[in-house]
């Protein structure tokens, strides 16, 4: 069975090798700042001990004071995994670092968040629609579409 | 003739069985069966059938239709089923299903639409040669169904395409896809060479 890590733990670690990157962290998931988003990915990805090379899922939530994109990282040699979210408080044009160039998996993920949600991913190799056609207007995953 | 079943199997034993088999079968078929003509019913070959090439045409038309499949959702279950051995379509003459439009007559379109298949599912229809019908299967190609309020969905494929004859159910079961079949049997016998496309009344 797979470890979830202690994402308390986890955030003071990370902010030891990278200072002023953790917002908060709970028992369950561990929040960072979008700036720092790809430093800390990388960190994870990395470094002994995590080894964090499985990307499942990317998804994001609307919250309407901000959006918050939700990675779930797992570690096939060490048997973890890691609940990892950042926030972004731009509605009208939120940007944060794609992470493709660490985790192939995101590629078509973020395409979708892009389309339903209108977070761009800076860094993307191929950041376009994937879902709706060209020319819809809106974003129809964000709670103030209808 | 009695068929002899080798009791025990051993290969010398059911070799023997089997030469007996071919024996017997020998020893019965001595007498030719004479020719089917000479004991037929001679009013048989007396018939002479009257009919309008209409109905001819009509008759033809509604025993051979070859489906294509539009499955595009939970529906498209339904019509496997019922082409399977146990609702059997076969029996309507519709188990040549066509994956090309060219060939065949009837659509069936089993399943959500949304507004980016609908150029596809258009673009199908126009594909197919005349006289050709549609078939809205389920809610969702009736009219949307639970997902008609969406950005997405077509609310009903009749927005796209004329549909002929409808079949509700969420899924419907494939006896209901049948009666819809058979619906489109009794529209299709109504109809004639220029205008195959009449209306059921």
């Amino acid at each position: 069975m797979t470890v979830a890590l202690n994402g308390e733990d986890t955030g003071k670690k990370i902010a030891e090798a990278i200072p002023g990157s953790v917002v908060s962290g709970d028992k369950n998931s561990l929040i960072v700042e979008s700036k720092s988003l790809l430093q800390v990915a990388e960190y994870l990805k990395n470094t002994p001990g995590m080894e964090f090379d499985y990307l499942t899922v990317v998804t994001a939530v609307d919250f309407m004071e901000y959006f918050e994109v939700v990675y779930r990282l797992v570690s096939m040699k060490n048997n973890q995994s890691l609940m990892l979210k950042t926030r972004v408080f731009d509605r009208v044009n939120p940007t944060i670092p794609s992470v493709t160039g660490l985790w192939r998996a995101a590629y078509y993920q973020e395409r979708e968040i892009f389309d339903l949600f209108g977070i761009k991913f800076e860094g993307h190799p191929y950041l376009k629609r994937l879902l709706l056609w060209e020319g819809f207007e809106g974003y129809p995953l964000r709670r103030d579409y209808l | 003739m009695e068929i002899i079943r080798p009791e025990v199997f051993t290969p010398q034993e059911s070799d023997i069985a089997e030469g007996k088999l071919i024996n017997s079968f020998i020893a019965n078929c001595t007498s030719q069966y004479s020719d089917p003509d000479k004991w037929l019913d001679e009013e048989i070959h007396r018939n002479i059938l009257l009919t309008t090439v209409d109905t001819a045409v009509a008759w033809a038309r509604q025993r051979s239709i070859f489906p294509l499949i539009f499955g595009t959702a939970c529906c498209a279950f339904e019509m496997i089923a019922a082409s399977g051995p146990r609702f059997d379509l076969s029996r309507f003459g519709m188990d040549i299903i066509r994956f090309s439009p060219r060939q065949a007559d009837v659509m069936m379109i089993t399943g959500t639409i949304t507004w980016k298949m609908a150029t596809a599912a258009r673009m199908i229809y126009d594909q197919m040669p005349e006289p050709k019908w549609v078939i809205a299967v389920g809610a969702c190609a009736i009219s949307g169904g639970t997902f008609r309020e969406s950005y997405s969905v077509v609310p009903g494929v009749n927005r796209i395409m004329p549909v002929d004859v409808y079949v509700p159910g969420c899924p419907p079961r494939p006896e209901a896809m049948i009666y819809g079949i058979n619906r489109l049997h009794a529209k299709i016998v109504k109809g004639t060479i220029d205008n195959p496309n009449l209306s059921l009344k």
